[in-house]
């Protein structure tokens, strides 16, 4: 089913740049943007996929003791994606060359893990995979806003991030059959892996145009001075946008991170533990299917409001985690309603973010939404790693689980009179 | 770039991807088929019948890593000599271990969209009596002295973008009754005299003392601990800090570890140590390269141990005490087990 999809997002990938054409429902380069996002994330998830394998099996290394090989610490990681959108909206919109090099720095460090033998240098190969990743997400967000109407924003971002999620799902399938060709083959995958990272530079240099414009954005704005970053700091001051960069943040401050849930979930439920691999599975089909769906009805109703609401999904699933309800039907259902929180905002959330931004300041608009986001929910992996060494993990989850209610009362109201400014 | 010439270069490009792509898989085919070839100056090995109750001297069990058809099998050589030829058994484990006619092998099963791995309860003639489904990769085995208990520890993995938080889960199995700890993580954890809680907790390692009693590597907070594991009061209590992969001697006093020492390679923090239970005094062996290996107790003195070789892995002995030096027992041999 994945690989049709894939077919035939590839098919549909060349930008409607013929004159006279009524405009695609979705814009091309919202499409070809998706294709490199579903090919990049098929390359970086095989990684991802037979990386313990690897480490463990094929190095012979035990990476208990040596902490997370997450590489690059959160700080590092903010200030990456801040520096990406700021680089990328100076020049007159560089979008796509900071994407470039950002999509074309993790294509390099695929090949670069066949020389890595030590936790270490794998660990370095990681954090500069991650530095591609935090570089490119805000240029690629800012194109996407830019290249669609603002009517349709939501379901632009719904359509890239079903398509992205789509490539984190073949992945790990793609990697499996590699690995099933061959015997301890986890250099064949690191090699087909590097070859699909450099497929999907290619795609974001050959099909998406390199300064983006809006589809019908028939009067041609004047090319604004280059934003300085005096300017990018200056947005700020600006009420909405400080405003959604609160509220994002506040809400990230009581999301529990995803490895969180699932350890309590399986603990809770006494899921057997072979069974713990299909948890995020479930979340993301369910992000997949409804991303496009939601982003179309976050267009239609306010994309403020379905924000919240994702997070009123999340809430529940909290609530049903600490319900007595056991069971499978009680896991799967924690599970959409997980997949219909990470539908309900992550690409709602940049389409938010695209309506308070001026468009020279999309690149560094996107990346301070989506850093304070990212750094809240930081913080709150540490917080909630702290309760449960205190109180256990059902104790922490019902502190978090009212901390969430009660900042989703408080964002309701911020941006409900945010709703009334005139826009 | 008009759209046409777009795309054959995108099609040039899927091309010369792609066969790249396809060099290096038929390229890793072939390296595994070499795997099936016996090495010429490889140790002998020939199938045979595998007895945990051997009456023929006492026997030392290991995974054969040397190529060939018998590559990953359990093989079994005499303990006094080790260097000669090998005896398969057609059982292939990644990890092994064995004690009193109880044998523990966890292995890999191919499934349809990917490998799942289980654990083997084994008897005497390592024929499956019980079999257990583990939830990742596999790393540590043991069997209790009585061959009642089993434990084992398997790797698991977040898979976050890019980010890969290890985990481990560690159950142990009453043969007698088949009943599982699916996770000793669910103990009751005494640290420094105090109940404890944390999310971070992992437990890798197991070593018994008896069929109530057994050791433990615990990991929080960055550090790790030797804890002593109570079954009767489901209780795990920290008895000293950084002890990673502890062993029991067979006399029950001391405790041979990895231990991350100072100013060593941040890839390769780990010596060889030995302490001692009644005094708590810590002690290097002669083998001073990084270990990276739950030991073995040999006898009341002697330690073996698995280094990287040639093959995966070779087997290296060291007197326990200090002294001494470090010599290589056999080569291409993993997972070792002296069942008595």
């Amino acid at each position: 089913m994945y690989l049709a999809e894939s077919r035939s997002t590839k098919a549909t990938v060349v930008p409607d740049t013929r004159p006279g054409r009524r405009p695609a429902a979705v814009p091309g380069t919202v499409l070809a943007l998706g294709t490199v996002s579903l090919i990049t994330d098929i390359s970086s998830e095989m990684v991802t996929a037979v990386l313990p394998l690897y480490v463990i099996a094929g190095l012979g290394l035990s990476p208990l003791g040596f902490g997370s090989l997450d590489g690059i610490n959160n700080g590092v990681g903010a200030l990456v994606r801040l520096a990406g959108g700021h680089l990328a909206d100076r020049g007159g919109r560089r979008h796509k060359v900071v994407a470039g090099v950002g999509y074309g720095l993790s294509a390099v460090c695929k090949p670069l893990l066949l020389l890595a033998h030590t936790l270490p240098l794998i660990s370095a190969v990681l954090a500069a995979d991650r530095t591609g990743k935090g570089l490119r997400t805000a240029p690629r967000d800012a194109m996407i806003s830019l290249a669609t109407e603002p009517e349709h924003r939501g379901r632009a971002f719904g359509v890239h991030r079903a398509m992205d999620t789509t490539g984190a799902l073949l992945g790990p399938l793609a990697a499996f059959a590699v690995l099933r060709a061959t015997v301890d083959g986890y250099d064949a995958v690191f090699a087909v892996s590097g070859c699909v990272a450099t497929l999907g530079v290619l795609v974001l240099v050959l099909f998406v145009p390199r300064h983006v414009v809006a589809p019908t954005g028939a009067v041609p704005v004047p090319e604004p001075a280059r934003p300085t970053l005096r300017d990018a700091l200056g947005l700020l001051r600006r009420p909405e946008l400080r405003r959604l960069t609160a509220c994002a943040a506040l809400l990230g401050l009581t999301t529990v991170s995803d490895s969180f849930l699932y350890l309590l979930l399986q603990r809770e439920e006494s899921l057997p533990a072979q069974l713990f691999p299909l948890l995020p599975l479930g979340t993301a089909a369910v992000f997949l299917l409804l991303a496009v769906p939601l982003g179309a009805l976050a267009d239609r109703i306010s994309r403020r409001r379905l924000f919240l609401a994702g997070h009123g999904a999340l809430l529940l699933g909290y609530g049903l985690v600490l319900s007595p309800w056991r069971g499978v039907p009680a896991i799967v259902a924690v599970l959409v309603l997980h997949g219909t929180f990470y539908a309900a905002t992550d690409g709602v959330l940049a389409a938010a973010t695209a309506g308070v931004v001026p468009a020279q300041h999309q690149g560094a608009g996107q990346a301070l939404v989506g850093t304070g986001q990212a750094l809240a929910r930081f913080a709150c992996s540490i917080a909630f790693g702290a309760a449960w060494s205190l109180w256990g993990g059902r104790t922490a989850l019902t502190i978090t689980a009212s901390a969430l209610a009660i900042s989703a009362l408080v964002v309701s109201f911020v941006l409900r009179s945010a709703d009334e400014v005139p826009s | 770039m008009t759209r046409t010439t777009r795309l054959v270069t995108l099609l040039v490009a899927v091309l010369l991807l792609g066969s790249v792509g396809t060099v290096a898989v038929l390229h890793a085919a072939h390296r595994s088929a070499m795997r099936d070839q016996q090495q010429a100056n490889g140790p002998t090995v020939r199938a045979g019948t595998v007895s945990l109750r051997s009456t023929a001297g006492r026997p030392l069990l290991v995974r054969n890593l040397a190529w060939g058809p018998h590559r990953d099998e359990i093989t079994t050589v005499p303990a006094d000599h080790p260097q000669g030829p090998r005896t398969a058994s057609g059982v292939k484990c990644l990890r092994f271990h064995a004690a009193a006619g109880t044998g523990i092998c966890l292995q890999s099963v191919r499934g349809a969209l990917q490998d799942t791995y289980r654990a083997v309860v084994l008897d005497a003639h390592l024929h499956e009596r019980h079999h257990f489904p583990a939830a990742g990769i596999p790393t540590r085995a043991r069997v209790s002295p009585s061959g009642h208990l089993v434990a084992w520890t398997v790797f698991v993995s977040g898979d976050s973008y890019a980010g890969t938080n290890f985990s481990t889960r560690t159950a142990i199995v009453d043969t007698r009754t088949w009943k599982m700890d699916n996770n000793l993580e669910t103990f009751d954890v005494i640290k420094d005299g105090r109940p404890y809680h944390a999310a971070d907790i992992n437990i890798w390692g197991v070593t018994f003392a008896d069929d109530t009693h057994f050791y433990a590597t615990l990991a929080t907070s960055r550090q790790t601990y030797l804890v002593r594991g109570d079954f009767a009061t489901r209780t795990l209590t920290t008895v000293h800090r950084n002890v990673e992969c502890p062993s029991l001697s067979p006399d029950g006093t001391r405790i041979a570890y990895k231990k991350r020492v100072k100013g060593a390679s941040p890839d390769a923090p780990w010596r060889l140590y030995v302490l001692d239970l009644r005094t708590m005094t810590e002690s290097a062996t002669a083998e001073r390269r990084n270990i990276d290996d739950q030991a073995l107790w040999a006898d009341g003195s002697t330690l073996l141990y698995a280094l990287p070789g040639d093959y995966g892995s070779d087997l290296w002995t060291v007197p326990a005490d200090g002294t001494g030096t470090a010599h290589r027992l056999m080569t291409s041999a993993v997972a070792p087990a002296y069942p008595r």
